[in-house]
């Protein structure tokens, strides 16, 4: 295959990327200008609300312009990319998939090769005649680097040992004969890895380093400037939870093997889902640039939770009409089509409440920032066996702390200490929970 | 009904599945393998090894027969020797009586429950066995299915006392005097041959244009001469039609009907996996044509069980079997393995044998990548000389950009044994410079192969 001259200039836009979705965020370019990009291959990602979407390459061709950078809010439909695309000369017709002519770090290398008669003549016919002697190719020093999608060049042991570490073969560089990959290069890998870079002489840095806020850091920082206009009162209780903690072994022990292992979660969904139905107020959007108080009969309960790509809520809706082990199930679910990066916007957005949870992290006291536009949020510290005095002597119990935030405008003191003394009340005496009133 | 649990049940004790329980008991697994028949599967009780046993006593046997009268080069003269094929076929039970033990031994020193009787699956994780002392039911937390194959009959021509499968002409007491061989495969060629040197008249009718059809036309050239020599007349082109009083009806490749005298008639037209009868269509898996699906960890579409060996696909041989078996072993016990093999090497016990792997030439051109290929002929090969057969060649298939190797081939007197080198080479990465650097002991066969790599690289020694 060669690359024509005779080319044509392929304009990418940014695609419709979610319903009602206007603008999207550049997060980040996989090509500069002057790469040349392969059909489908990956050019950059742009993200919506929470969700990021990668934009392939429709064509074969040469990055000609990048319309935007890392950072910036592009619109829909509007120019991303232009690709000087490349077509084949008339002349070959029936063209071999394209053999190893990918460009390469290194600059000096293969001339693409020229394509393979296609009717070689088979080798010799005789067993007598000499073998065939095709021209060679000298200068094979290092090897040809190896082409995109061919597999690694390794040893089984090397291969073995690379799968223990999880080590994916393909990103090794091969420094052996044709590139094969040896247990130096290997070596070399693990050297590198996270525990390899120590500094072993202190030294002053005066290095900064300019990071953009962009993306999900991006998106949290707005929402956490938005909420910080909201005056916060927080309320810190400390809750006895021997009980719940034995009730919830009890039933994990017990459960069915279809059933999710349960956290401690769904036992404070459940009390906060309680708790609400006494004071429906809590659960509730403030809009206060219109100055209407939304209070939804629906439970919706944001779980704040870390995932490798940041803080990210997904929410269990409508926990009223859940059971504990409902809970568990969706808590699961959710918890690794976040993790997995594959939530949807609907799962990430709507909710009515949240719960922030740093478990063995949690600390003794948080001060949680409400998740604007809601007006309260309940944040759980970590769990911890302390002495407790019953009257007569110490005894240890499993304690925690709850430190919760309520919007002060539209909550009152005295109706978040009622709010938590109710979640309190039912934790400590589970069975409570189950009651219908 | 007696019940019984395990972490790991396997189904099958062919060479794929002994090997798999064998390595799950190693690594501590309670295990539970389920065997209709004898342990070792069709390899050791009925393929591999019995015909290689067979095959081993005719080749003595004609060697023998060429000496009577002064007529060996060798300067060897023998009385006109005799074969008893009760005999023969009582060797090779011996053998295959000594490995059916063995591969129990190993069983049980690696702490495998060992169930004979014929499983059927009630779920995926649930089987039954209907064993001598009734039904046992088996439940497991990690299924392995390995099933295996079994020979592909024809309608027309049902095993009975004349026509027989390999398994029968395994069996047999009495060389057959007139002996047709339907199919020209690996199987029927391999004891086609045999048989020929036994003293029996053998025909050979193949359907398709020539013999060994997954093989080059070099490759099998020589294996077509020898069986020219030894008087077997091979017919392609030709369909099996039916049976006649006297022997076997055939249409030619001129499309007439002929006659085909024989005493036995030995039908190998392939083997198809074993998928019916044991409960298959109850656990309902993803299908690939005839075979159980498998990814490349051998997992089946249900959960936690796997498949291995010849009921998932080709090649169908009993190494591929071990090697899946032992991975899965491995994977149940947690570790991480992926099947990511170079190549599955092949050999075909005719005369002179054959053995393949990695890609052929064109196989290798198919793909669009540039090659380079060696050769090297035994006649020029002094070992080649010595055991007086010359037949046959070694061939090596390399990239021409860096002469990473491909394939390698050889047709030959014993060049099976080549089959160890050639995967190593395959498996290790190595380039046509690393064959040809590497000291090949003198006098030998594999000498061969040095000589085709270097002459890859333009520059073979003797030639």
């Amino acid at each position: 295959m060669r690359w024509s001259r005779d080319v044509a200039e392929h304009v990418i836009r940014l695609p419709d990327v979610g319903e009602g979705v206007a603008e999207a965020e550049l997060v980040e370019w996989h090509v500069k200008v002057g790469d040349l990009v392969r059909e489908d291959a990956i050019l950059g990602a742009v993200m919506t609300d929470k969700a990021t979407v990668e934009i392939p390459s429709p064509v074969e061709g040469k990055v000609l312009w990048l319309g935007a950078n890392v950072g910036d809010v592009v619109a829909v439909g509007s120019n991303l990319v232009r690709l000087d695309v490349v077509g084949e000369e008339g002349e070959g017709a029936a063209v071999a998939p394209a053999p190893a002519a990918v460009p390469s770090p290194k600059p000096k290398i293969v001339a693409t090769a020229p394509e393979p008669a296609p009717v070689a003549p088979p080798a010799p016919a005789t067993e007598r005649a000499a073998p065939s002697r095709p021209p060679l190719r000298q200068a094979l020093g290092g090897g040809a680097p190896r082409a995109e999608g061919e597999k690694p060049l390794a040893a089984p042991a090397v291969r073995l040992r690379a799968r223990e570490a999880g080590i994916d073969l393909r990103q090794v560089v091969g420094t052996g004969p044709a590139g094969r990959i040896t247990h130096e290069d290997l070596d070399a890998v693990f050297a590198k890895g996270p525990e390899g870079a120590r500094v072993h002489v202190r030294q002053a840095r005066t290095a900064v380093e300019d990071i953009k806020v962009v993306g999900m850091r991006r998106r949290i920082a707005e929402k956490m400037s938005a909420a910080r206009s909201i005056p916060h009162i927080t309320y810190v209780e400390e809750i006895d939870v021997t009980a719940v903690e034995e009730l919830r072994a009890a039933l994990n022990a017990g459960k069915r093997q279809d059933q999710p292992r349960l956290s401690f979660l769904p036992f404070l969904m459940r009390a906060m889902v309680r708790a609400i139905d006494e004071q429906p107020n809590l659960n509730a959007h403030f809009d206060d640039e219109a100055g209407i108080i939304h209070q939804h009969a629906g439970v919706h309960i944001g779980i704040a939770a870390q995932t490798p790509t940041g803080l990210m809520v997904p929410v269990v809706k409508h926990a009223e009409a859940l059971d504990l082990w409902g809970m568990g199930a969706e808590l699961n679910r959710l918890a690794e089509a976040a993790k997995a990066g594959v939530a949807t916007r609907e799962e990430l957005t709507g909710s009515t409440i949240t719960i922030t949870s740093l478990g063995a992290m949690g600390g003794v006291v948080t001060t949680p920032i409400i998740n604007h536009p809601e007006v309260a949020i309940v944040g759980v510290n970590k769990m911890m066996t302390r002495p407790v005095w019953d009257g007569a002597t110490f005894i240890p119990r499993k304690m925690m702390n709850l430190s919760s935030s309520f919007d002060h405008r539209v909550i009152d003191g005295w109706d978040a200490a009622v709010f938590i003394q109710r979640i309190k009340t039912l934790l400590e005496t589970p069975a409570m929970i189950f009651i219908e009133s | 009904m007696k019940e019984i649990s395990c972490k790991l049940l396997v189904i099958g004790a062919g060479p794929g599945g002994y090997t798999c329980a064998i390595r799950a008991g190693q690594l501590g697994f309670d295990t539970v393998i389920v065997e209709a028949k004898k342990a070792g599967g069709t390899c050791l009780n009925v393929g591999c090894i019995p015909s290689k046993a067979l095959i081993h006593a005719a080749e003595e046997f004609d060697a023998l027969a060429h000496m009577v009268n002064g007529g060996s080069p060798l300067g060897i003269s023998a009385q006109s020797p005799t074969l008893d094929l009760a005999k023969t076929i009582a060797w090779k039970d011996g053998i295959v009586g000594r490995l059916n033990s063995g591969v129990a031994g190993l069983l049980k020193k690696a702490g495998v429950k060992v169930i004979v009787g014929w499983a059927t699956f009630r779920d995926g994780k649930t089987v039954e066995v209907a064993t001598e002392l009734g039904p046992q039911v088996v439940r497991a937390e990690q299924v392995v299915i390995a099933t295996g194959s079994e020979a592909v009959t024809l309608p027309f021509l049902p095993f009975g006392e004349r026509v027989i499968s390999s398994t029968g002409a395994l069996a047999l007491t009495e060389v057959p005097e007139k002996l047709v061989v339907v199919g020209g495969g690996y199987i029927g060629l391999e004891l086609g041959t045999a048989f020929a040197k036994m003293g029996s008249k053998v025909t050979v009718a193949e359907a398709q244009s020539r013999i060994l059809p997954q093989y080059d036309a070099e490759l099998t050239r020589p294996v077509s001469k020898r069986l020219r020599e030894l008087g077997i007349e091979v017919l392609t082109g030709a369909k099996a039609k039916g049976l006649k009083r006297d022997g076997l009806s055939v249409e030619t490749e001129a499309g007439n009907e002929t006659t085909l005298a024989a005493d036995k008639i030995l039908v190998t037209v392939g083997r198809r996996p074993l998928t019916a009868g044991w409960g298959l269509e109850d656990i309902d898996l993803t299908m690939d044509g005839p075979f159980i699906r498998i990814d490349e960890q051998c997992r089946t579409s249900m959960r936690g069980v796997f498949a291995i060996g010849d009921v998932t696909g080709e090649p169908m041989l009993a190494h591929r079997a071990m090697a899946q078996g032992e991975m899965v072993a491995e994977i149940i016990a947690g570790k991480k393995r992926i099947w990511d093999k170079i190549s599955i090497p092949a050999v075909c016990f005719t005369d002179p044998e054959i053995v393949t792997v990695g890609l052929s030439p064109d196989e290798a051109r198919a793909t669009g990548i540039e090659i380079t290929t060696g050769q090297f002929p035994f006649q020029a090969n002094g070992r080649a000389m010595t055991l007086g057969n010359e037949s046959g060649f070694i061939r090596v298939v390399a990239r021409a950009d860096n002469h990473v190797l491909l394939g390698l081939q050889g047709v030959g007197a014993g060049v099976a044994e080549l089959s160890a080198a050639f995967s190593l080479a395959l498996e290790m990465g190595a380039r046509l410079e690393d064959v040809a650097a590497t000291i090949h002991a003198h006098p030998t066969q594999s000498e061969a192969f040095l000589e085709a790599a270097l002459g890859a690289l333009g520059h073979a020694i003797h030639i």
